[in-house]
């Protein structure tokens, strides 16, 4: 194992770059570097759930006040895309339209009104006439697999670019599977065995910037999107797909964004402002209202998820069987993936040789499912987790040696990792780096574990509980995304780092420079780090998946480490010695006997101006053959009041084994933020719909997210491990710990009350209908 | 347009604007390039484009700008300057409080009408204060912890 002890960047909190001009409110953010003169977009949502447009008549809205355009079905090229942000070709249906003849869920587009004001678009958007069809919708898992259900993707366009299943007049976006061993042997085998079903909420990620875009053409009639996105290259790619232009002719920025969780890893906004932008020769601003992000933003997909275990007296689990349904809502983007993660990031956790897994996506007409930090693994491991507990308390064995006598180690394998893919088969994996045992014990000695006591010795109104949950998931997507960075030094000695990957609040910039600095031995400031503008840096897959640091990290390390060698190639000749008698140090090439040294400064100048010119630079590209897991045990505290259902979390520690924390303090507050989100996620957060597939708490008032009165003490432990093929030994730290909420809540809740809740979140009517239910 | 002007101080400096009757105060502070205050919301339920206007924190997006006329208003301009931010800005830096950072201008006003009121908080006066500014990056954890920071220094006697 290589020791990070004696590392002089990596592994240090260095200041986040970006921190202090955005604690100054710098103009940093989409919505701050829009022109003046940006014309404004207005949306006509659709009304229905489900409805064909018989016709629309936008002329007396064109002739409004202020109007420039308006786009609609009539007007716009109609080239069915996907709108998921992912690599290419994507394993996702083609079934959207930019503006289509059919909508199919409350809140999807109908027409685009480009006006001088946002007032000016609102009032012509009630201008616009609709003759809608209306049809019948379906909100409903077993509704919409019913023989005979509405279709919901009847048209003849949609297809999927890559042979997954793809069955839209079933209303099915994509089915996966896997078998290994003997699941109804497993079962057989047993001592008990367990069949229990859960469900998952709608719920949104609520970046507090929401979405925004604008565009504009430069005098070369190029169209510049400067957008608040996790996948500007992604975003390039589908928006010259649904404009039928050439890539070429389009150019994406990310400034700061404020936030995106996975929300922003979509092509949602951009090729509205990018037509309107081609169209009305202006520049053109879109930014989505609160309640329109809730609306027609991307979401976590609901799921409802059938467990059945088997486990033998002496803590051996014979079988795991899952059965689940993804609501993907409306469009079918992500709604493989997501469900494929749901297993391939959680069945290997534990030893079990005989496994079921079955797994369908579906259409409903009901708002869009996306990309969510867990990505499916969240939902998957409140049933999981949870159902460890119950095993647990049915052979009599404590939950945390229970977890501890069944958990996968370093060395291990798993068939899901293989079988479980993205659209292909997934890449075997060996498990490198793990310190789970050292979270799990870390982690309950700051719980105070071994004080636990049973429910049944709690009395009295308000009882407290103690869960837990352990989790992993993933570093990158294998074989797949690809990450690429370039480098290259200045006068002063000094670099430029341009990279592809995006900065959506996670510090990644940071990070990045840090193992630039670390490879160059020199100092996280002097490295100039310019992010995410597809016609000035290179390609990067993006910000999702848990691969900035991993992926986009090994290629800074491999760009930094051509530098280094080009560094010392001029250093060997200036200081007249063998490039293998030389080495760096605190940005000098220095003889490893310390005798002699010079400045990169030096080497720059000499290279850029005098002797043997050059552009002492690299650029570098990576590729993963594995996806890592990090691990993580999670612990909580509760307290219930019996008589009325209301939880209160009291006390939450995380340990976290992300390989090398390459800035410590960015992973713990990647990790407090993942957890909090994941209290929240168990707690209150859920969409609520009338009878007619409208969301009806689309605010911050009616959709609750904690705040800082609502704040746990929050611990988080970082477990160092060293993953080799990491750089710097680093694994993932940004998902993982959105994990434990729901299941380590509702195992603290059975802790205090004796009562299991199966349906999140965890009302306050849930709760106390549960503890009811348990005292029959 | 029913054009009017108003007149404010503006972090700390006397300023005259014209203004839409219906115009909120953050559309008017935007228009105007002071941009640090955000937009969140626009029903005041999230504090990004959180200003101090006579030394109370308020969601801009709920003020008709006409209200600010004669009042003295903060914004995120008004604080720290390169290299030398307000300690506020310094605590939230310090304690790698600012991830995304859009809700980071809101949070330091919100902190600073507190600091001013109360310069060594208790845990229940600094929940109250910045209740209203939400962040979904951090789960707070490190912006309480820049907040008791801030607090620790008061308390010793440092400069506020």
């Amino acid at each position: 194992m290589t020791s990070v002890d004696k590392m002089k960047v990596v592994h240090h909190s260095v200041r986040k770059v970006d921190a202090e001009a955005l604690s100054r409110g710098k103009h940093l953010f989409t919505g701050d570097l829009t022109p003046a003169d940006a014309l404004h977009i207005k949306m006509l949502w659709s009304p229905h759930a489900h409805a064909r447009i018989k016709s629309i008549d936008v002329r007396a809205a064109e002739k409004m006040p202020g109007v420039r355009c308006v786009l609609y079905h009539g007007n716009v090229p109609k080239i069915p895309h996907c709108t998921a942000g992912q690599g290419y070709p994507e394993p996702s249906p083609y079934d959207t339209l930019m503006f289509d003849t059919k909508v199919r869920y409350v809140g999807d587009r109908v027409a685009a009104v480009v006006a001088e004001t946002p007032e000016q678009a609102l009032d012509a958007v009630g201008a616009i006439k609709v003759d809608y069809e209306v049809l019948k919708p379906v909100f409903d898992y077993d509704e919409a697999l019913r023989d005979g259900a509405p279709i919901i993707h009847d048209e003849k366009e949609s297809y999927v670019p890559i042979p997954i299943p793809y069955e839209p007049q079933k209303n099915i976006v994509a089915k996966i599977g896997m078998e290994a061993g003997d699941f109804a042997k497993g079962m057989k085998e047993a001592d008990f065995t367990f069949d229990q079903v859960f469900e998952t909420p709608y719920a949104q990620h609520c970046p507090i910037e929401g979405y925004i875009s604008w565009a504009q053409l430069n005098p070369y009639g190029r169209i510049v999107i400067t957008t608040s996105t996790q996948v500007p290259f992604h975003t390039r790619r589908i928006v010259a797909r649904a404009l039928d232009v050439p890539v070429q002719k389009i150019r994406v920025i990310k400034p700061r964004i404020g936030g995106g969780f996975g929300c922003k890893q979509e092509m949602l906004l951009e090729d509205v402002v990018a037509l309107a932008a081609l169209r009305t020769g202006r520049p053109v601003l879109w930014a989505l209202t609160r309640a329109e992000v809730f609306r027609s933003g991307r979401t976590r997909h609901p799921m409802r998820i059938r467990v059945r275990y088997g486990v033998k007296k002496n803590g051996d689990i014979t079988a795991i069987g899952l059965d689940l349904i993804n609501n993907t809502g409306a469009y079918g983007g992500h709604g493989l993936t997501v469900m494929s993660c749901a297993g391939s990031k959680v069945l290997p956790l534990y030893h079990v040789n005989n496994i079921h897994f079955d797994a369908k996506s579906i259409y409903t007409n009901l708002p869009v499912g996306g990309a969510y930090r867990g990505f499916g693994a969240t939902q998957a491991y409140f049933a999981v987790e949870s159902m460890i507990d119950v095993m647990a308390d049915k052979i009599g064995m404590d939950p945390l040696a229970f977890r501890k006598r069944n958990h996968i180690v370093s060395g291990e394998s798993h068939p899901a990792f293989e079988a479980l893919g993205e659209g292909k088969p997934g890449a075997p994996m060996t498990i490198g780096s793990c310190a789970l045992d050292g979270c799990i014990d870390k982690g309950a000695a700051e719980i105070g574990w071994s004080k636990r006591t049973p429910p049944g010795s709690k009395t009295g109104r308000y009882r407290r509980g103690i869960g837990m949950s352990i989790h992993m998931q993933g570093s990158s997507v294998p074989e797949i995304d690809m990450g690429a960075a370039s480098l290259k030094i200045n006068d002063d000695g000094s670099f430029n780092l341009n990279v592809g990957a995006t900065d959506l609040g996670t510090g990644s910039d940071t990070v990045l420079a840090q193992i630039a600095a670390e490879e160059l031995a020199t100092t996280t400031d002097k490295f100039i780090v310019y992010s995410s503008d597809t016609d000035m840096t290179p390609f990067d897959k993006g910000a999702y998946a848990s691969s900035t640091t991993y992926l986009t990290g090994e290629a800074v390390r491999k760009a930094a480490a051509k530098v280094k060698s080009q560094l010392i190639r001029v250093g060997a000749e200036i200081l007249r010695k063998k490039p293998e008698e030389l080495d760096v140090d605190d940005a000098h090439v220095v003889t490893k006997d310390g005798s002699a040294k010079v400045s990169y400064k030096d080497i720059a100048l000499r290279t850029l101006y005098e002797t043997e010119q050059f552009q002492i630079a690299a650029i570098e590209s990576h590729v993963t053959h594995k996806s890592p897991p990090p691990f993580a045990a999670h612990f909580v505290e509760v307290e219930v009041d019996m008589e009325t259902g209301k939880v209160r979390v009291i006390k939450y520690v995380a340990a976290v084994d992300c390989g090398t924390a390459i800035n410590p303090q960015l992973s713990e507050g990647q990790t407090e933020g993942a957890v909090l989100n994941g209290i929240s996620y168990a707690l209150t957060e859920e969409y609520r719909f009338d009878g007619m597939g409208k969301m009806m708490n689309a605010s911050f008032t009616g959709y609750n997210i904690l705040t800082m009165r609502d704040k746990p003490e929050i611990k988080t432990i970082l477990v160092p491990s060293y993953e080799e093929t990491g750089p710097f030994g680093a694994k993932s730290v940004s998902e993982i710990s959105i994990n434990g909420g729901m299941p380590a809540i509702a195992n603290a809740i059975y802790n205090a009350t004796g009562a299991r809740v199966y349906r999140a979140p965890f009302t306050q009517e849930r709760v106390w209908r549960a503890i009811q239910e348990s005292k029959k | 347009m029913n054009k009017k002007t108003i007149s404010f101080t503006l972090n700390g400096e006397s300023r005259e604007f014209d203004i839409d009757p219906n115009e909120r105060l953050l559309g008017l502070l935007r228009r105007n390039g002071f941009k640090g205050t955000k937009y969140g919301c626009l029903e005041g339920t999230c504090g990004a484009c959180t200003v101090i206007m006579d030394g109370k924190a308020v969601d801009s997006c709920l003020v008709f700008a006409f209200q600010a006329h004669g009042r003295n208003v903060v914004t995120i301009e008004g604080l720290g300057d390169a290299g030398t931010p307000h300690e506020i800005q310094q605590a939230l830096i310090e304690e790698g409080a600012v991830q995304c950072g859009y809700c980071t201008p809101g949070m330091v006003l919100s902190a600073k009408a507190m600091f001013d009121e109360t310069p060594t908080p208790d845990d229940e006066t600094i929940r109250l204060h910045m209740d209203g500014n939400l962040c979904r990056c951090t789960g707070y954890e490190k912006i309480w912890s820049a907040m008791k920071k801030v607090s620790a220094k008061h308390e010793r006697g440092g400069k506020r």
